[in-house]
């Protein structure tokens, strides 16, 4: 499976120090002390390369893109398509009509949950997702509920976090209209089995979603190898822009599918009496897109194969068990999400003392982490815990961030214990 | 920005040692606070005498902050009628937003709070128990949000 491919073949280390000066705000301070950036499953940083790209088409060769016959109007379609034929290589699909430029994984989802699937669906079909999903894998999928009477599906997790891979086969029947699941989960890390998930589906001949947006910057991802039949996945988490995202679709439900938005680029003619539609993938992209945000999600692609992907989660999987067992050291620790296949993220709490004021203490020294809920309440009521601290990982992240994490939650503890 | 402005000595004792912690039962009036960014919840139950509070107490899970502010809160307005809750409301809330706000005599153990305004994320934790108790002192029985 891809995002652990590093587990297999062994892949070259990274020059993390050369990294570190590709982004820029790593070299800042925060609070008087130098910034570690622990927070990038939330959102990464972008390296110098994406800057520039943005920064290069937005000075130079900006204007509307399918639009115009001068020469800016050119480039800018140009740059745009360039970059959805760079997304094509990145996750190996077949045509650029197989990749549609949305905002983010949450438009993707409620693309196809409104396009693909409200259409297909009535009372007594069913919508299977997981316990581990983000909010942006359920409620699309509730508002079709809602509109339509069909049932949601939960399969279960258990108590490292795994997906209880039995059960969850189980409820893929003859009702099951889509199965919705996350890649990697973004509260716990977790890896799902989704290949095998992907095949059971198919065998009883329901389609699959994957979210991809916490998978997507930790590995190779291929979406001809997994067989899926959409991929949804974020720019910004992948060292990229915000409001840029893919949704990967197959081509034969894309073309099977009505537009979801209507207006400008997605028609062929327009009348009052009969109005055609584009063509794929113009069909879904409505009004003038993100057109810099594309160029520098495809400047990120450039990037991390540069880097190499295998070598990138190699990196981090180490830097994932450095922080798990430095973590496991510290007194009243406890690690929530404990699946033998993790990403690099890492979810915990911290005995008697709220994850907001683990949060307040790490942030004054300097230490950027997520705390909450991570937008997966269903995650932290399993758990019976209102919230968790979250550490994720990067590429640009090093053994002395590990370090100075460690060291912060000494001080989180002389504080409060 | 001190975070032992934040964590005052006066604060990490209420998050130790919540005062008025638990359920009033039989109770006159009572409200249900979440703050959906950190998940923090909770329940304020009030005995009144006509206008004023006879007793008060609050339960549920949060933050240190969230959970000190609803503790000091409960010692302030015991015996305290509704203008004389709504006067201290107001400074509070000046307190814990405004930047020239100053706390005076008047605010007692409260005045611990006047390091959170330094820390904005923070605001809502500390304000939370105030606006429950105002749903609660608005007799409204349903759950209000800082969001």
């Amino acid at each position: 499976m891809a995002v652990t491919a590093s587990r297999i073949a062994p892949a070259p280390a990274l020059d993390v120090e050369r990294i570190r000066r590709d982004f820029p705000i790593l070299s800042r301070t925060v609070n008087g002390k130098p910034l570690v950036y622990l927070d990038s499953a939330a959102s990464a940083q972008r390296p110098l390369a994406v800057l520039r790209a943005v920064e290069d088409y937005e000075t130079h060769s900006h204007a509307n893109v399918h639009r115009g016959v001068h020469t800016l109007s050119q480039e800018a379609t140009a740059a745009y398509e360039g970059a959805r034929d760079r997304v094509r290589r990145f996750i190996n699909a077949r045509s650029t009509r197989e990749i549609i430029f949305v905002r983010g994984t949450t438009e993707a989802i409620n693309l196809v949950a409104q396009s693909f699937l409200r259409p297909r669906v009535g009372p007594g079909d069913e919508i299977l997702i997981t316990a581990l999903e983000h909010h942006a894998n359920i409620v699309p999928w509730q508002l079709v509920c809602e509109q339509t009477g069909c049932t949601l599906k939960v399969a279960p997790i258990d108590r490292s976090g795994e997906v209880r891979l039995e059960e969850l086969l189980k409820l893929i029947n003859s009702r099951t209209r889509l199965v919705a699941i996350a890649h990697v989960s973004n509260a716990l890390g977790t890896v799902l089995p989704v290949q095998q998930i992907i095949q059971a589906a198919h065998a009883q001949g329901v389609p699959v979603l994957v979210d991809g947006a916490q998978a997507i910057p930790h590995g190779r991802i291929d979406v001809q190898a997994l067989d899926c039949d959409f991929y949804a996945f974020s720019g910004h988490k992948m060292y990229g822009p915000t409001g840029i995202g893919v949704l990967y679709g197959r081509e034969a439900l894309l073309q099977s599918m009505p537009p979801w938005q209507g207006g400008g680029d997605m028609i062929l003619t327009v009348s009052f009496e009969r109005t055609t539609y584009n063509d794929l993938p113009w069909k879904f992209e409505a009004g003038t897109p993100n057109i810099s945000g594309a160029v520098g999600l495809a400047a990120a692609m450039d990037y991390l194969e540069g880097l190499g992907l295998e070598a990138i989660a190699a990196h981090e999987q180490q830097l994932l068990a450095l922080a798990s067992d430095a973590l496991r050291r510290i007194p009243g620790v406890e690690i929530i999400g404990t699946a033998a296949h993790k990403a690099a993220v890492l979810s915990f709490t911290l005995s008697g003392v709220h994850p907001h004021d683990i949060g307040t203490v790490l942030d004054a020294e300097g230490v950027a982490i997520r705390t909450g809920h991570h937008c997966a309440m269903p995650v932290m009521d399993f758990f019976g815990v209102p919230a968790t601290a979250r550490a994720s990982f990067g590429c640009y992240n090093t053994a002395g961030d590990v370090e100075r994490l460690a060291a912060a939650l000494l001080k989180v503890r002389e504080v409060f214990c | 920005m001190e975070l032992k402005d934040l964590y005052r000595d006066v604060i990490l004792d209420h998050n130790r040692q919540p005062r008025n912690f638990g359920r009033l039962e039989p109770s006159d009036a009572g409200a249900e606070g979440h703050n959906p960014l950190c998940g923090d919840r909770l329940k304020i139950f009030l005995r009144l005498d006509g206008d004023r509070v006879q007793d008060v107490r609050f339960e549920g899970q949060g933050c240190a902050i969230s959970t000190a502010s609803a503790s000091l809160m409960t010692e302030a307005i015991k015996g305290k009628d509704r203008a004389q809750i709504r006067e201290l409301f107001n400074k509070i809330h000046a307190l814990l937003t405004r930047d020239d706000a100053v706390a005076g005599p008047e605010l007692g153990k409260l005045a611990a709070l006047g390091g959170v305004r330094e820390f904005p994320a923070r605001v809502k934790c500390a304000s939370l128990c105030w606006h429950t108790l105002n749903a609660a002192l608005e007799r409204s029985a349903t759950t209000v949000s800082t969001e």
